[in-house]
């Protein structure tokens, strides 16, 4: 029996392939959507490109899609070179954010279209199953237009994954489902994505879509990539204010670098002394922007007696979650600060409040002094 | 308790105010459709009528040119068959090719102007004008002047003459290629028209998603864009083959009264020329009705609720 299963699990296992961008840039008249881009993912990553809208990232996957061909630069797929390859010969398949059903075709023919042009003789067969993998078999031979929006969304992954591409590309495919249904895609394509162990490249601007799906994820703004890692390193230590914005919340604070001790940067933020780990930190000297993420502060009606790390001001705003409270709090010298805390039972503070912001030194971290605070800020 | 419920119990909850707008809205609607319906009951239904009892009357013993009484001769009818039923064939012969023909060429127009030149809205709408400015000038004059660019003297003949595809002494006018290019060209933007409007509603990305499942563009096209015009490619089809099947202006101008005569002329001969109205109403009406039937073939093959 396991004789019998053996040849066939490895093949499903490594049929995703590296994908490399080099010096990619894509200028449409007088607009640059991609600037210089360089990109390397490695074969079965679930690969997120995050970024807001107009940030080159849907131009970017046109491009790797082969539907737009770039102004200047390199693809390749699996090492072989595709940039002048059109986009039916290459080995690439993608899901797009309108779904783009055939209307006139069944749910079936759909899915099979990609292996008939293959020239699949098991094409049929091997749509079936795709319908059954995203538990769509009964409505085979229902027309697009008689599903729902989360349905059609199930039958577009079907159609392009039966195809087993090297690389699958996700164009915001779950921008159009509500709240519920949407949670529960990202966790099916994150399963099938470990199942089918595919290289999947996910365009989204959802930071909280990106952060639970992706192994990777590149934040994009204007044209660049601004910041590219695993969910966790990006969300801990983002590198400019864009992405501490963009990627969850930040509590950003302009100030002056005035001591260096123990692997610690001392930073003058308005009057308050903020530690600051030194290799936490993009600029070591000089003008800088100090940043920590608003969960990591501990707000308090007393102060914590340390020297370091702590601000203190007036609440003017309290909003009640649930799970938490969210607090706005007035820094003099500095200007807004969130955070939050955990409703355990404890008295909240209310507004008007004096209270106290603290945190460890070591979540601390460091931008450049020439960032714009408000960069990435979701409006 | 002021609150009563009527005799009629929860089966109608709708107040008399409402039911009374209701069937205000009800007769509005019969209001506005009367005065088309007048209009085709007065120049439709009441000429076929008189058509139909005409196509039967009988010639009296003894009677002048043009002088028939009522009466209920089905002879007619076969009398009419027996002779022209070559003239009936040849119509249905020639607008059939004129369909194919125009499709043929009115496709790529529509899908150029519709599709191709979707970002240039300019020449979209310089284009979309040429194709709609042959209606500003009279279909007999068009016609007419197919005669001079056919003529034996003309660019045309002289051309096929000079590679020898024309023989020497060979003409184009007064030949069936002349009636059927007459009958083409003439009919071409209905073929155009209605599937120009459909191809502007053929969303482009579809062609993306199946270039991206490996379709080649004519792949794409024979799989995506051709089955998703067949309503305008219909619509457009019905639009040349009807009117083309009942034409007598251009075997009329363009013909030459032997290979080329189609019923249209026949029942215009029978109607003013030789003064037989039974005759030529019994022609119209085997004309409409062989329409009817064989729209009706090509309804029920090809049209699909969808494209209605």
């Amino acid at each position: 029996m396991n004789a019998n299963l053996a040849p066939t699990l490895p093949e499903t296992r490594t049929s995703g392939a590296d994908l490399e961008l080099r010096g990619i840039t894509k200028r449409f008249a007088e607009f640059v959507a991609v600037k210089d881009l360089d990109l390397l993912v490695p074969s079965g990553t679930f690969f997120a490109l995050l970024g807001p809208s107009g940030c080159g990232k849907s131009t970017t996957l046109r491009m790797i899609a082969g539907l737009e061909a770039p102004s200047e630069g390199s693809i390749s797929i699996g090492g072989e070179d595709v940039t002048s390859l059109p986009s039916h010969k290459r080995p690439v398949n993608t899901v797009f954010q309108s779904y783009a059903l055939f209307p006139h075709m069944s749910v079936l023919e759909n899915v099979a279209f990609g292996l008939k042009r293959k020239k699949d003789p098991e094409a049929m067969a091997k749509a079936q199953a795709g319908l059954e993998m995203v538990e769509l078999a009964h409505l085979a031979n229902r027309k697009p237009a008689q599903l729902s929006g989360g349905q059609q969304q199930r039958v577009a992954l079907a159609r392009a994954l039966v195809n087993r591409p090297q690389v699958l590309l996700l164009d915001e495919p779950l921008g159009a489902l509500d709240m519920k249904l949407r949670r529960q895609m990202q966790l099916e394509l994150k399963t099938i994505q470990t199942e089918v162990g595919l290289t999947f490249i996910h365009v989204t601007h959802d930071q909280e879509e990106a952060m639970t799906m992706a192994d990777t994820v590149a934040v994009m703004n204007e044209g660049r990539i601004e910041q590219m890692g695993p969910p966790r390193e990006l969300y801990e230590l983002p590198r400019t204010a864009f992405v501490a914005n963009f990627l969850g919340k930040s509590n950003l604070m302009r100030g002056e670098v005035t001591g260096k001790r123990a692997g610690l940067l001392e930073v003058d933020v308005a009057g308050h002394s903020v530690l600051l780990p030194e290799d936490r930190a993009v600029q070591t000297s000089g003008q800088v922007v100090v940043g920590v993420r608003p969960e990591k502060i501990t707000i308090d009606r007393t102060s914590s007696g340390a020297a370091h790390n702590e601000l203190s001001g007036t609440v003017i705003d309290v909003s009640f979650t649930g799970t938490t409270t969210e607090y706005l709090v007035d820094v003099p010298g500095i200007g807004r600060i969130g955070t939050f805390s955990q409703n355990r039972g404890q008295q909240p503070a209310a507004v008007g409040d004096t209270v106290y912001l603290y945190w460890e030194a070591d979540y601390s971290f460091g931008l450049a002094g020439d960032e714009r605070m408000d960069a990435g800020v979701e409006q | 308790m002021t609150q009563t419920i009527s005799k009629s119990g929860l089966s109608d909850l709708r107040s008399k105010d409402e039911i009374r707008a209701e069937r205000r809205k009800g007769r509005t609607g019969i209001y506005l459709v009367a005065p088309g319906l007048l209009v085709l009951a007065l120049f439709f239904a009441l000429p076929v009528v008189v058509l139909l009892a005409m196509s039967l009357y009988v010639k009296p013993p003894g009677a002048e040119i043009g002088e028939f009484v009522p009466g209920f001769e089905i002879g007619n009818y076969m009398t009419v068959l027996s002779a022209y039923w070559p003239e009936l064939l040849r119509s249905f012969w020639f607008a059939l090719i004129a369909t194919v023909l125009a499709l043929l060429i009115g496709f790529p127009m529509a899908y150029l102007v519709a599709v191709r030149l979707r970002e240039k809205p300019l020449l979209q709408g310089i284009l979309l004008v040429l194709l709609i400015a042959p209606f500003f000038s009279s279909f007999i004059l068009r016609t007419q002047a197919w005669k001079q660019i056919l003529a034996d003297e003309g660019f045309i003949a002289q051309a096929l003459k000079f590679v020898a595809i024309l023989p020497a002494d060979g003409h184009l006018t007064a030949t069936p290629f002349a009636v059927v290019a007459g009958l083409t060209y003439n009919f071409l933007p209905f073929m155009v028209l209605p599937i120009y409007a459909n191809l502007g509603r053929l969303d482009t990305r579809l062609l993306e998603a199946a270039g991206d499942l490996y379709a080649s563009p004519m792949n794409s096209f024979f799989r995506i864009t051709l089955p998703m015009s067949a309503p305008g490619i219909f619509a457009g089809t019905l639009l040349t083959f009807i009117p083309a099947a009942g034409d007598y202006v251009n075997s009329a101008l363009l013909g030459n009264n032997r290979n080329t005569t189609m019923i249209g002329q026949v029942i215009d001969s029978r109607f003013f020329k030789v003064i037989d109205y039974p005759g030529a109403a019994a022609l119209s009406f085997v004309l409409m009705v062989s329409i009817l039937v064989l729209v009706t073939i090509y309804i029920r093959r090809f049209g699909t609720k969808e494209l209605m």
